[in-house]
């Protein structure tokens, strides 16, 4: 069996609080907030009105789109996920071209609720009304969850598998996973990975209903999301897309590329929505199956982990990963590495979360930082039970990270983890 | 309406559904839609709605067929406007 080394050999994001790997660098550093006061949210008597939302300007995606795509897209999560994978594409070294089609590499671009963009509200309409004949062609690429690859796809030009995975909150996570998995097979030499959310009332209405987003934050939105705080109350939404190309070892030396990091190993699994697990909450013995699972592929010991990017939505879910962090690495209270998540400034973005957390790991072990977990103003005694306060930045510090995990859970109890060694030359 | 300025606002519409913009210097009566300007079938359905909403007119499936050209395109816009 072909079992090839799997490498990061490029990035890209379009994040609630950055636009593009360069800003999002300096936005992780300094704690920039995304997070926003909706008006529609409000008038519509949301609970939570606030929520992460990329300030794409058309400046910013006249870099990269041609006048169709600039002045024709409506769906967020697909101008979101074109952008972050184009950005990734080029930070590779790699090229397109309209009269090309590259039968090596493939692409995996994940999706939530892509349908429930904010934009297909004119779709909607127009079929409520009557008006189905005002449809234009774009209403069922901007609905079909496979759209974001669809309509990346159409610039690039890659003919090897095209896939769109959806599975809530660890798309982004199992998206490069799959592609890790189908590299090391042998299938292609290059996969571009990564996921996409979009945005609006459709989208937040859900959550709300369900009482698990923030409440007490709409006058001051950009202390809603405070994962690990004592005062945490839920989750704050967010949307964007982050973008990797996965590439064999072989492939990005031979022509070449820098390289971010390994592939170690990586799980996926499901805790059945059993023993405690269900359509909403993880079962952990699963949870700490499936982050055991990633290290023994890796071969890499608790001792070695330098960095562990939670979930940490910043629900009461936070404590119990903490837990399940703690129970996967030997539960050595005072060995526990460094543990941080950028949504205290770009809020839960959903199906987007793993992809757009992967890129801000990967940034912080290229530039030997870690970002800051903003707005604790004191952890949950819980957490705090579990592993020492240290462990749990609140300020950027710098430091070198040679390892890290990454982990995500999801509605239906799924539940994914990866370990990544950041590239030493030679 | 004046043709030729049907034909300059239609020439605008279709703009970005052309993929090579360089066909669009020398464009004529003759050219053909999805033949000679490469536009995406699909995207004739998008170019009817735009038409639509530019002079806001109707047409009909049976009218959509009879614009394969630029001339024809046109001739189908002028004719909904006199209708008018």
């Amino acid at each position: 069996m072909i079992n090839n080394r799997v490498v990061i050999t490029g990035i890209g994001v379009v994040a609630p609080n950055a636009l593009g790997t360069v800003d999002f660098e300096i936005a992780l550093k300094e704690g920039r907030s995304g997070i926003r006061f909706f008006e529609a949210s409000q008038s519509l008597n949301f609970r939570c009105q606030i929520a992460g939302k990329p300030m794409v300007t058309e400046k910013y995606k006249s870099q990269f789109f041609d006048d169709y795509y600039q002045n024709k897209l409506d769906n967020n999560a697909i101008i979101y996920a074109c952008l972050a994978g184009l950005e990734a594409w080029k930070d590779a070294g790699l090229t397109y071209h309209q009269d090309q089609i590259d039968f090596d590499s493939g692409m995996i671009i994940g999706s939530g609720a892509l349908g429930l963009d904010g934009s297909n509200h004119a779709v909607f309409s127009k079929i409520l009304k009557g008006n189905v004949k005002r449809l234009g062609s774009r209403a069922i690429p901007e609905s079909m969850s496979s759209g974001a690859a669809a309509y990346l796809n159409k610039i690039l030009g890659l003919g090897n598998r095209v896939l769109s995975n959806s599975s809530a909150c660890i798309t982004g996570s199992e998206s490069v996973l799959l592609g890790y998995e189908y590299l090391k097979l042998g299938k292609a030499k290059r996969m571009l990975c990564g996921s996409t959310e979009g945005d609006g009332v459709f989208i937040w209405g859900a959550f709300d209903a369900m009482r698990i987003l923030t409440s007490d934050s709409n006058v001051n939105p950009t202390n809603g999301s405070r994962p690990m705080c004592k005062s945490s109350v839920g989750f704050v939404p967010g949307s964007g897309s982050g973008s990797m190309v996965l590439e064999t070892l072989e492939s990005a030396q031979s022509r070449g590329a820098k390289i971010y990091a390994e592939i170690l190993g990586a799980d996926v699994n499901s805790g059945g929505l059993r023993d405690g697990g269900s359509m909403t909450a993880p079962n952990s013995n699963a949870v700490v199956h499936c982050m055991k699972n990633s290290l023994n592929q890796a071969r890499v010991i608790s001792d070695e982990i330098d960095l562990i990017s939670g979930h940490l939505t910043g629900t009461k879910g936070d404590a119990t990963e903490i837990k399940n962090w703690n129970k996967a690495l030997g539960g050595t209270q005072d060995q526990f590495p460094l543990i941080n998540t950028p949504k205290s400034m770009i809020g839960h973005c959903i199906a987007a979360a793993g992809s757009i957390e992967l890129v801000a790991t990967l940034i912080q072990m290229e530039k030997s930082f870690v970002h800051g977990n903003y707005n604790i103003k004191e952890i949950h005694p819980d957490i705090t039970a579990e592993i020492p306060a240290k462990s749990i930045p609140v300020h950027t510090v710098h430091k070198e990270i040679n390892t890290a995990i990454k982990a995500n859970f999801a509605f239906g109890d799924l539940n994914c983890s990866l370990v990544l060694r950041k590239w030493q030359d030679g | 309406m004046d043709k030729s300025k049907i034909q300059e606002e239609l020439k605008e519409i279709i703009t970005v559904y052309v993929p090579d913009k360089k066909i669009l210097d020398n464009i004529t009566l003759e050219h053909d839609l999805i033949n000679d300007l490469k536009i995406n079938s699909a995207h004739i359905v998008d170019i009817v709605l735009d038409v639509e909403e530019k002079y806001d007119i109707m047409i009909e499936d049976e009218a959509i067929m009879k614009m394969a050209t630029i001339g024809q395109a046109i001739q189908v816009i002028n004719d909904k406007l006199e209708e008018k």
